[in-house]
Formats: structure tokens, sequence, C-alpha cells
């Protein structure tokens, strides 16, 4: 039984597109076959992230108008054989897309991949809600900071009220990413706290992505963390969240702040600087 | 199914007793169809009688919707403007009493007079309720809003904005377990968070209407 599951957020520049990327590598290294979809015609990225930029010919406007087959938009990653990306176009809006258009390609790629993940755009307009339209379940990615947290809850209350399964009167499994961590600020207090966030949003928690440059270089270099430093506190974080994803129990860890001897020694002065 | 009216004469004593009726059982008659029943109407002449109209006018008059006549000649009607409605020969005796007591039909139940919100009110959504109070278990986020006929109660925090009374008035109360509101109102009176201060930030609150302000006081 194949799964649908959107990565979406309301604000814009949370780690979506990175966190589906992540998550799709890790549930393809899991053993399970993946296709990542970029719902962002317009503005493309998911295939610079998943360094596949130069390999896009046909792309998901293409089969949803018609105008190419599914196999031939289909990108298989080069490192991971069971890891597929099917990519936005970037000179159209995403007006060219269809609901009717959309459902079909969805059907279609229920019967080839265990896991199609919806890389959403942000926003809660038509490319928004029609990645999120066919969803089983949701991958809320938040940062800790309240702008991100208010518009969350708004993209909940639509994954309750605008998807598919809702209009059905079938729930939508909604989990929460928090990316974007930063456990010194955290410690210093001058970032919302994770309970809080929790409280606020009432989703059970898949993960919490310490905020690191390792994710920064793995986007720049077009390779998911989780393949190109998989020893990195990032890509173990997203590793258990896909297995979390899978049924596994694996309890979470809020990222420490990682100190030196020295600072050790010298106290949190030194660590902030 | 239609309700049967049957108007007796003297007519002015009859409608006094079916306003009576209509007052006591209020919402009996509404949306339902009615047949007039005819006949005991005075016989007159050929023509139609004065007093037959007047007892058609008196029920079009307190918003029945007459949709056919029974128990009279339908000769009796033509020329008026009620020929057009179906009228049904006289026949077996199935007559409500109107001014009798209890009707054969109970009333339709009133409308449910509050509402129950099971689950968290997120951001961007609106809670409308006219009829009564709102009963909400789980928070209500910044951004959302819910606005009650009569009192609000919030099993949860609230953090978006809360309008009540807008049918009762000053009666109504907000009450929450604890408070972050964005704006509370009730009866048009409203209040925003930089008023009230922190002093009551985060904790349960009830909030009601007292003279001319809004009273914001802690539940211990």
């Amino acid at each position: 039984m194949s799964k649908v599951m959107v990565v979406t957020s309301g604000k814009g520049g949370v780690g979506k597109t990175t966190s589906s990327a992540s998550l799709g590598a890790a549930l393809a290294q899991a053993g399970k076959t993946v296709v990542v979809v970029d719902f962002d015609v317009g503005l493309r990225n998911l295939d610079l992230v998943m360094g596949a930029e130069r390999r896009v010919v046909y792309d998901l406007v293409n089969v949803v108008q018609g105008d190419a087959k599914l196999p031939q938009a289909l990108i298989r990653d080069k490192r991971i054989e069971t890891l597929s990306l099917l990519p936005a176009s970037q000179t159209r809006d995403k007006d060219a897309l269809t609901e009717e258009g959309v459902g079909r390609v969805i059907d279609d790629l229920r019967e080839k991949f265990d896991w199609i993940v919806c890389d959403s755009p942000a926003g809660i307009d038509k490319g928004a809600t029609l990645a999120m339209r066919f969803a089983d379940l949701a991958v809320v990615v938040t940062n800790p900071e309240v702008s991100s947290v208010r518009d969350s809850d708004r993209i909940i209350g639509m994954l309750d009220s605008k998807t598919r399964r809702a209009e059905r009167g079938e729930k939508v499994e909604k989990h929460l990413l928090l990316t974007r961590y930063d456990a010194a600020r955290a410690a210093r207090g001058d970032m919302m706290k994770v309970e809080d966030v929790l409280e606020i949003l009432a989703i059970p928690l898949l993960g919490i992505i310490a905020e690191s440059p390792d994710v920064l270089t793995a986007s720049n270099l077009g390779c998911p963390i989780t393949l190109h430093n998989p020893a990195s506190p990032a890509a173990r974080a997203y590793d258990e969240a896909a297995r979390r994803l899978l049924g596994e129990t694996i309890a979470i860890t809020a990222p420490m702040e990682r100190r030196g001897l020295m600072s050790r020694l010298f106290g949190r002065k030194a660590a902030v600087a | 199914m239609a309700l049967v009216v049957a108007p007796e004469w003297p007519l002015d004593d009859w409608l006094a007793a079916l306003d009576e009726q209509m007052r006591r059982t209020a919402g009996l008659f509404a949306h339902r169809p009615v047949v007039a029943h005819l006949g005991a109407a005075p016989e007159g002449g050929g023509g139609p009688p004065e007093s037959v109209l007047d007892a058609l006018d008196a029920l079009v008059a307190r918003d029945l919707r007459v949709i056919g006549v029974d128990g009279l000649d339908p000769a009796r009607l033509a020329g008026t403007r009620w020929a057009r409605l179906p009228t049904i020969p006289p026949g077996r005796e199935t007559v409500v009493q109107a001014g009798e007591a209890a009707p054969a039909k109970p009333p339709p139940p009133p409308p449910p007079s509050s509402l129950l919100i099971d689950r968290p009110v997120r951001s961007g959504q609106a809670i409308v309720f006219e009829h009564g109070d709102v009963t909400i278990v789980g928070p209500v986020a910044s951004g959302a809003e819910v606005i009650a006929g009569g009192s609000i109660h919030v099993y949860g925090a609230l953090r978006g904005r809360a309008i009540a009374g807008v049918m009762t008035g000053g009666e109504a109360r907000i009450f929450c377990r604890k408070m972050e509101a964005e704006l509370v109102a009730v009866d048009g009176l409203y209040r925003m968070a930089e008023h009230w201060g922190p002093d009551l930030h985060g904790r349960a609150v009830q909030i009601r209407r007292d003279k001319k302000t809004l009273a914001l006081s802690a539940l211990v």
C-alpha cells in the first residue's frame, strides 16, 4: 500500500525542500521505492537539492497536461536506485496544474512507488492546496519562531479541511518536523521552546533537525544530507524521522549544544561567541 | 405532510384561538404546507362568500402557506385569487381542530442551542454560531476567531479572538483555561491584549459585561 506524503509549512524558507529530499533519500535508503515530486511550479528547486538539474527533460506540468508520459519525466537518482524525482516546470506557473491532472499523476505514481513525497510550495494558494490535496499523511515543517508556528497552524487547519481525505471524513495523519533548531539560542531562551511549539500546534513530533552548516553544504552540492554526510547530527535526525514514519519507535532527543573542552572549561560565553 | 386548519365561525373568536395556539407552539406551522378545511363556512349565495375569503386572507396574514382548500364546493372560489388552489373534495374527517388541545404531531425540535467543537481551532479558521453557546475542547490559535450568539467556553488556551453575546447580548460570558487572547468582546464591547496587561496572561479567566465595561477576572 503506497503512501502519499506532503511536506508543507505555509511559510517559505523553513526547509521544506531540504526536508523533502532528505526524508525521501532516507526512506529510499531504508529500502522503500520513493518518488519526490516538486510542486513548486515556477520556482523549481528540488532538482538542484537532489543534484539532477542537468537531467530534467520533461516535468510535472508536461505529465499533468498529457504532453509527456510519466516514465519520460521521472528521473532516477544515480546514488540510490530506489529514489526518483518528478521535477517541476520552471517556465510555467501554478495555474498550469489542474486537480484532475494531478490526481491522475498521483494515481499512476501509487502503482510504481511505496512512498510519494510531495514537496509543497510556500503559501496557501493553488500550488500548496494541490500538493496536499491527495495526501495520506503530512509532514509540517516548522521553525521554532512565532511566524512559522502560526503559518503551520493555518496549514494544519487546511490539511483538516481541504484535502480529499478530510472531505471524505477520514483523517490526514500529521507530523511536526522542527527544523533550524538552534541549541545555543534555545539554551539562552531567545527562541521558542520545543514544548511551546508542540503545545500550540498539538500534533505529534516527528523529529528535530538542528541548524547546521552541514545541511547547507549538502544542499549546495546537490546531495541529500543523509547521503552526503550520514554521520552528521542532521542526517541522523532525518534518518530517525524517516524510520519513525516507517513505524519504528525511536525516542526523540533535542539537539544539544556541542561544546569543546576549552568552552567547557571557560563556561558558556565562549561557546556562544 | 400538510397540516389541516379548519376555521370556524364566528371567525374572530377562532382566529384568537389560532393566535394563542401559534404562540404556545412556536414553529408548529413554520415551513409547513397548510390545507384549509372550509366545511364550516356559512352558506352564502352562489358567489364566493366574503367569510371564506376573510378566513383565507387571515391565514396568509399569519404567514401560513395555504396550498389547498378542502370541504368546499370549488365553484364557490371561482373568479377569486384562490381559484387556482387545488381543491380536495369533501371526504373522511381528518381535521385538526385549531384552538383545541395538543396537536396531532409534536412540534419540531428547536434548533440546537449549543455547539461543541472537539478539536483545536486553527489559525485562519472562524467558528460562527449565532444560535447559542460555543464550547471548544482544545486551543483557539492565534489568528482564529470564535463568534457565538451566547457564551464561549474554551477548555484550552485562547490565543485568537472570542466574540460572545451576538444574540443574547450582555448576558453572555467568555471562559478560557489559559488567557492569551488577541481580542475578546461581549455584546459589542471589546478589549485587546494591551488592555488587560500581564497579570491575567496565561491564567484561567472569565470575561463578562459589567454595565458599560468588560470585566476580566481570574478564575480560581
